[in-house]
């Protein structure tokens, strides 16, 4: 027997049972596509997450007064309110080993108003001229804040991509003034826009020289972080460790009452996140597929009690087991896959259609196609082989006395 | 051509057995059409599968063209009837799925012939079992039982099989197209294939040369038709 003799036959007793064959087809659609649709979207929302992350300045550890509590995470850990960080602390971390630069910064949330009328609450970051590169932003338009601006406690104020939007819309944002905390500044740049990155993302950002934030609005001598890009990423652990030990030497204390978080941390973290996520979801569609498979196995054990008599003709004229074997199993085969088809088609469709409408940008892997091609093919030998090993074992003469 | 020696054949159903054959013995030579007759439970099937290599019988040996069949295992079996026996069965003979052509083609995909060989192979087999040409696009239910049967006679024969076995082709017929088949059965005689019917009807048997009586397992009479029905076509 030839393969496109198994395909003929294939075909032949397939097509004979349209409505059957493409409900149980139908199972198996279900399975591939959820899986597929699940696994794009995941995929979809870590490199999301990944590059949104990444695009904050990779290399970066981010140093944050008080303490990071386990299971509270970074966002609820009240930071601003603790007040270990100071300037200082920032001048001596300066002098580190293997830093690309630092950037310290105080930030608080302010009203901002523009002299049109407009008015936004937002952060006001408090930054030097190193801000720029260790948070690897880049201007859309102007200057950003120089080092002269911080001696002379300079109002000049750069903003944040959406920051310009809420306060000038599509208007020449450099030259113009706005009022923060009573105090007027003077643009004199806007950031381009990150987007994405809801965690201290400088899109919905006032930037103003440190030393104004300080003394001006705030009042106060501290940090509310202090970034440090590494030179040499592969040092990122030595330099977290020299800057661990030189903050607890700083501040006398054994137990360190600040926290470092690198980029890698965080990303980790909300990788792990999405990742069980993402396996949970998977698990969920596999089960349809599982289903599936017990479909295919159902309609092809009810085949061969319809087919007996054929099973014991074609004994009688010759087929040996393997022949009657293959014929079931192909069959139960080209169900599967054809259902891994148009279930991969209507998965990457599903993915298409989600990042259509701007939920999350997915993502659809050639490895999880493919895996998704090797489980259907899978599930055709595992649920197509026991009836067809019972079709092949049929005794010809019982199968052809069957009424 | 055909070596029966003593052959017995007992099923067991638990602890109960049941012999359908006790010792049966005789011999078939090359271009000879044989009957085997006998009533229901005279173990005539038993003996036709046995003939068939759909079986192995329990004691005794049976020899097809020099090769002994009586311990051979399944696969062994399923190469012998796909090279040296066509089957006529009495009901259930062709696939409803596939048209004529391919249901005659079938023990040639079986037997591993090249796809290009097998149409001009299976169209002469059906032209030789007198089926005509309009007919081999037809599936099953397109046609006449008597035409059924004449398609099974031509995959019967497309192997060019050593033996055909014809187990009650005319069972299911009425008389005159039972007579057409028998006919057909007669004229392959003539051209000098070995033919072995089996049936529990006298008048269908008399159509063979030699009648072989079978009674409670053991062979009761066997013996030369004396006056033969011969279908003059």
């Amino acid at each position: 027997m030839t393969f496109s003799d198994i395909l003929h036959e294939t075909h032949s007793a397939l097509s004979s049972n349209k409505v059957r064959s493409g409900l149980t087809t139908l199972g198996i659609v279900i399975g591939i596509s959820s899986v597929i649709a699940m696994v794009s979207i995941g995929e979809g929302a870590k490199t999301q997450i990944q590059s949104s992350i990444e695009g904050l300045g990779s290399n970066l550890l981010t140093i944050l007064p008080g303490v990071v509590q386990p299971g509270r995470g970074i966002v609820s850990s009240g930071r601003g309110s603790a007040q270990t960080l100071d300037t200082k602390d920032g001048d001596a971390l300066a002098e580190l080993d293997g830093l690309a630069g630092i950037s310290p910064e105080l930030s608080r949330r302010f009203q901002v108003a523009a002299q049109n009328g407009n008015n936004t609450n937002t952060t006001v970051n408090g930054v030097l001229a190193s801000f720029l590169s260790v948070r690897n932003a880049s201007l859309a338009a102007g200057d950003f804040l120089n080092d002269a601006a911080n001696r002379r406690l300079g109002r000049d104020a750069v903003l944040g991509a959406t920051v310009k939007t809420d306060l000038f819309g599509e208007e020449e944002a450099v030259g113009q003034t706005i009022r923060i905390n009573k105090v007027n500044f003077r643009v004199i740049g806007v950031l381009a826009a990150k987007g994405g990155a809801g965690f201290s993302g400088p899109d919905d950002m006032v930037f103003v020289p440190l030393s104004t934030m300080q003394r001006l609005l705030a009042g106060v001598e501290y940090l509310s972080t202090v970034s440090l890009s590494v030179a040499d990423k592969s040092r990122i652990n030595e330099v977290k460790d020299a800057a661990t030990s030189l903050l607890l030497a700083r501040h006398r204390v054994s137990e360190p009452d600040f926290s470092i978080i690198s980029q890698e941390d965080i990303l980790g973290t909300l990788s792990q996140v999405v990742n069980t996520f993402t396996l949970f979801l998977a698990s969920i569609a596999s089960i349809s597929l599982l289903v599936g498979g017990i479909g295919i196995m159902n309609m092809m054990l009810t085949t061969v009690t319809e087919r007996t008599r054929e099973i014991g003709l074609r004994k009688a004229i010759g087929a040996t087991v393997r022949d009657i074997q293959l014929q079931f199993l192909a069959e139960a085969i080209v169900l599967t896959l054809v259902g891994g088809i148009i279930g991969v088609a209507l998965g990457a469709g599903i993915a298409l259609a989600v990042t259509r409408f701007g939920i999350v940008q997915t993502h659809v892997a050639f490895s999880s196609v493919a895996l998704a091609f090797g489980v259907s093919a899978a599930i055709g030998l595992a649920f197509g082989y026991y009836p067809a090993r019972r079709a092949s074992q049929l005794n010809p003469i019982e199968a052809l006395r069957y009424e | 051509m055909i070596e029966i020696k003593n052959i017995t054949k007992t099923y067991t159903t638990g602890s109960i057995a049941f012999t359908a054959l006790r010792g049966a013995s005789f011999g078939v030579a090359k271009g000879e059409f044989v009957a085997i007759m006998g009533p229901s439970g005279s173990g005539k099937s038993t003996l036709m599968h046995i003939i068939g290599a759909l079986d192995t019988p329990t004691s005794g040996s049976y020899t097809l063209d020099g090769k002994d069949v009586s311990a051979l295992s399944e696969d062994e079996l399923a190469r012998v009837r796909r090279e040296q026996i066509g089957f006529v069965f009495q009901t259930f003979n062709l696939l409803p799925r596939a048209t004529v052509l391919r249901n005659v083609m079938l023990p040639l995909v079986y037997a591993g012939v090249p796809p290009l060989l097998r149409e001009p192979r299976a169209a002469a087999a059906l032209r030789s079992a007198g089926l005509g040409e309009e007919h081999f696009a037809h599936r099953s239910n397109e046609i006449s039982g008597g035409q059924i049967q004449r398609v099974a006679i031509a995959r019967a024969l497309v192997n060019n099989p050593s033996l055909i076995l014809a187990d009650e082709p005319t069972g299911n017929l009425d008389s005159r197209t039972g007579e057409v088949v028998l006919g057909s059965f007669q004229r392959l005689h003539r051209e000098g294939r070995t033919i072995i019917l089996i049936t529990h009807e006298q008048e269908v048997a008399e159509h063979a040369e030699r009648i072989i009586h079978l009674k409670d397992g053991i062979i009761v009479s066997d013996a030369k038709v004396a006056n033969r029905r011969i279908i003059q076509q």
